[in-house]
């Protein structure tokens, strides 16, 4: 029983996030109050949003790194478009907002689909231009908190049955997400896809329309990311999540995702984002110094990396033993 | 990564000339020559030998490390820790400094940090067979975490006087020392990597590391050496950018990683592994320095300075591929 449990990644994930709560509560009594919780996961909450939509990429065998860029300029243009028609209700916004980054994502999509350009490559591009055109969009400079209208900041902290709206978009994503993963056609066409891009074409699937729509997504959820950052923290410069992208993916990886494509599920992705979430709010509480924070991340993920690697490592047929002891 | 892999296969159909003319070192030269006449008329400033000189700063540091990371990519693996093994590399500088370190002990030092964090990606993706881009992601949190463990929000200072040479100083009149170095090292890793039957090697791996293996390549051992090797010129970077600056500071070389895989791809080397030359290195470090230069003495903000360098890097990428999509629709047309 135990062996089949610890044999699920996610569960082996779930028991490490509980005895890090425990060890820190041990240390910090009061870190398990509801409320504390509720904060956690709120901080949170972003950074799961996105490790789906990158999930999706990843699953089929792509990566995105453009995903932090899409946020700050999709946010970016929801705040500009708040400050130039101040009466344009907030849902307006939000909608541009996720517009923005489904644009921007169709774009990489696109550059991967129709020019079959290494997604890395195509990536890499684009987190460039999409910060260079916030810089375009706002000359440099920062769209202030005194700025933005009072219903723009408010929607992502008003708390609906003691958890903010924050929060609650996230768990949304989470259901649809999970939803779309596991009971629909283009879900399954993620793992094929990734899994075995050869044998997915003979399967009737197009592999290129498939990483289309993988970035698609994960470009709509950083949109809708975009605005929520940038309503939550009430500011929008080029650099804001400069480097979350390295975050989201070492989430994804933590939870399970191969970045070998076609292995890996939702709840992982969002089980990886919590641990992640969890360490960074833990360290101030047990004062630990924030200088701490990075190594003490970059020593979670290669952990993480080893124990997921050595669960899953594909051994092949071995036809000539001696040749594979002399390596 | 990407289902079809395009591999830049020469074709053997032409002729030497042919081929010349339509290799990816070709187009590289002109755009070269575009930018550095653009650049001559756009400023008056810009034709000055120590201007020029200076231009070379903006990518002699980057290009040590990407003529390494340029070896990494073709054997199929990326390293995305290097700007972290700086930061460590000049930090670990900076703390021995304060003790009265004269600079031969902290060009050993620096180098050392940089072969130890390689030894230790080379360890994690050849001995534990760990992916390449999550490794160094995370190595890439810890090194630069390091150094924030080290430094928090100080800043190291007080380096030896001569220690200023390796980033200040002219070896002939107006031609850096830095820059001298970065020739040589292109000399150097050109043979490696072409003449050399290392470099062979690293080829047979990036194009198929099971067949490499199976025809008596030390895969593992390969990999790990080149891995070594980035962390070495990270080590050589580290010790060049911080006697430039005279200081350390956690966040120094923030975001070079990036800047260093776009110089080594848009040198014409495939990132699924493979294929490429280091002349395309060198000549795609020129076009990175030119721009930022260029835009520079026009005033024109860095970061827009990053939305040409990803217009030209996606651009230079697509345009064979439109090319020959072209070619091909225009030929169909001229058969019916």
């Amino acid at each position: 029983m135990m062996a089949r449990i610890f044999k699920h990644r996610e569960a082996l994930l779930f028991v490490a996030i509980l005895m890090l709560v425990g060890a820190i509560e041990l240390r910090f009594p009061g870190f398990v109050a509801p409320r504390n919780l509720v904060s956690i996961y709120n901080d949170t909450a972003i950074l799961i949003i996105l490790a789906l939509g990158q999930a999706a990429v990843i699953l089929s065998r792509g990566i995105d790194l453009s995903i932090a860029a899409n946020l700050a300029l999709s946010g970016t243009i929801a705040a500009l478009l708040n400050v130039a028609f101040p009466d344009l209700p907030v849902i307006f916004l939000l909608v541009a907002a996720v517009i923005s980054g489904s644009v921007l994502g169709a774009i990489n999509g696109l550059l991967v689909w129709r020019l079959s350009i290494p997604p890395i490559v195509v990536t890499l591009g684009t987190m460039t231009i999409y910060r260079g055109t916030i810089f375009l969009l706002t000359g440099g400079a920062w769209v202030n908190a005194h700025e933005m209208t009072d219903a723009f900041k408010a929607v992502p902290r008003a708390v609906f049955l003691g958890i903010p709206v924050l929060a609650w978009f996230s768990l949304a994503v989470i259901v649809v997400m999970m939803a779309v993963l596991v009971m629909t056609r283009l879900g399954r066409a993620f793992y094929a896809v990734g899994g075995n891009p050869h044998a997915a074409v003979y399967t009737g699937i197009s592999v290129g329309r498939t990483h289309f729509f993988a970035y698609l997504v994960a470009g709509a959820l950083a949109g809708l990311a975009g605005y929520l950052w940038t309503a939550r923290y009430a500011v929008a410069y080029v650099d804001i999540a400069n480097g979350f992208e390295l975050d989201v993916v070492a989430a994804c990886v933590i939870g399970g995702i191969s970045i070998a494509g076609g292995a890996g599920t939702a709840i992982g992705a969002v089980l990886g984002a919590l641990f992640l979430g969890i360490i960074k709010n833990a360290l101030p509480v047990i004062d630990v110094s924030p200088f701490w924070q990075m190594a003490i991340s970059g020593t979670v993920i290669i952990i993480a990396v080893a124990v997921n690697a050595r669960s899953s490592r594909v051994k092949g047929r071995v036809i000539l033993k001696k040749a594979e002891h002399a390596l | 990564m990407s289902v079809s892999e395009t591999r830049f296969v020469p074709d053997r159909l032409h002729g030497r000339a042919h081929r010349m003319a339509r290799s990816w070192e070709s187009l590289l030269v002109v755009v070269v020559v575009a930018i550095f006449i653009v650049n001559s008329f756009a400023s008056p400033y810009f034709l000055d030998a120590w201007n020029l000189s200076d231009a070379t700063f903006n990518f002699t540091e980057k290009a040590l490390i990407a003529f390494a990371m340029a070896l990494v990519i073709i054997s199929g693996e990326i390293d995305l820790s290097v700007a972290a093994i700086i930061a460590l590399a000049s930090t670990a500088m900076g703390f021995a400094a304060q003790f009265g370190m004269g600079t031969p002990e902290l060009v050993a030092i620096g180098l050392g940090v940089g072969l130890l964090c390689g030894a230790f990606n080379g360890f994690l993706i050849t001995g534990l067979g760990l992916p390449s881009i999550v490794v160094t992601i995370g190595t890439m949190s810890l090194f630069r975490g390091l150094s924030y463990v080290v430094l928090g929000d100080k800043a190291f200072t007080g380096y030896p006087s001569d220690f200023a040479y390796f980033g200040q100083g002219y070896v002939f009149w107006v031609i850096s020392f830095e820059f001298v170095l970065f020739a040589v090292m292109a000399v150097l890793f050109g043979i490696l990597l072409h003449l050399t039957s290392f470099g062979r090697m690293v080829y047979a791996i990036g194009n198929n590391a099971t067949a490499a293996r199976f025809s008596g390549i030390r895969v593992g051992r390969v990999k790990f050496l080149l891995f070594l090797m980035t962390g070495a010129m990270s080590g050589m970077a580290a010790i060049c950018l911080t006697s430039r600056l005279g200081s350390t500071r956690p966040s120094i070389a923030f975001g070079w990683e990036l800047e260093i895989v776009t110089m080594v791809v848009l040198g014409g080397i495939n990132i699924l592994g493979g294929a490429g030359t280091i002349i395309g290195v060198v000549l795609a470090a020129f076009i990175m320095g030119l721009v930022t230069f260029g835009f520079g003495l026009m005033n024109v903000p860095g970061i827009v300075m990053s939305i040409f360098i990803g217009l030209l890097l996606i651009g230079v990428i697509a345009l064979p591929v439109l090319y020959t999509r072209i070619a091909r629709r225009f030929r169909r047309g001229e058969a019916q």
